[in-house]
């Protein structure tokens, strides 16, 4: 389970939206707390270096930046968030094949029809596991 | 030189939960070496067995990604901060 304040959720289906046709990418953050690790309160856009409408690379220089202004609110970055422009909202090889960590939630939002879809996931060992998204 | 090594998330359980540990290096190369010899767990995450950077790894120096720079020959001033985060890619194919 992974709880988006919708504030945050308008915000990163906008940024999506905005990118759009090409894919968009960007982090997630929660507080630094065993408990707290599954509620998002930060998201930081990020370039996607790829440039296309089938793939995202999320530039690296932003992920560094978005971990500091993270930790600097004492906040963590727990997930990943990017948008499938033609097809569904589900991870596909490729995801499965990058998920750099099993903690993180792989956030995936489907622009492929006008009101954006959105499903988020654990990926471990290759395995995808959808878990529920509750909007606060 | 003693330098700080920032850690992600998934490569601190290999060193006892760290986010943050020192090493004594002169560049990123020795870094990543002196990681892999005091933490075991992280050696085939860093590096490839030809001894080059991991694809699926970033390394900065400070502020900067160590691939524009010298990549592992890079070399390490007194305070400097390296960290170190997982590439992050994918894609809807």
């Amino acid at each position: 389970m992974i709880e988006i304040p919708s504030t945050i959720l308008d915000a990163i289906e906008s940024y999506l939206i905005k990118q759009y046709p090409l894919e968009g990418c960007g982090l997630i953050s929660a507080d630094i707390s065993f408990d707290k690790l599954d509620t998002v309160v930060g998201w930081f856009p990020c370039k996607n270096k790829a440039k296309s409408a089938k793939l995202y690379e999320l530039d690296p220089v932003d992920y560094l930046k978005a971990d500091r202004a993270a930790e600097d609110k004492l906040q963590q970055i727990i997930g990943v968030v990017h948008s499938h422009t033609h097809s569904d909202p589900y991870p596909s090889p490729t995801d499965v094949n990058n998920a750099p960590d099993p903690s993180w939630h792989y956030v995936i939002v489907s622009l492929r029809f006008p009101s954006p879809s959105t499903r988020s996931y654990k990926i471990l060992d290759g395995k995808i596991n959808e878990e529920k998204i509750v909007i606060t | 030189m003693e330098v700080e090594v920032r850690l992600p998330t998934v490569l601190r359980q290999h060193a006892n939960g760290a986010a943050v540990v020192k090493v004594d290096a002169a560049n990123i190369g020795e870094v990543l070496s002196e990681l892999a010899s005091k933490y075991p767990g992280m050696s085939g995450q860093l590096l490839t067995e030809s001894g080059e950077l991991h694809k699926f790894v970033n390394v900065y120096l400070n502020d900067d990604d160590v691939r524009y720079l010298d990549k592992l020959d890079t070399k390490l001033n007194d305070g400097d901060t390296i960290s170190i985060l997982p590439a992050v890619a994918g894609g809807s194919d």
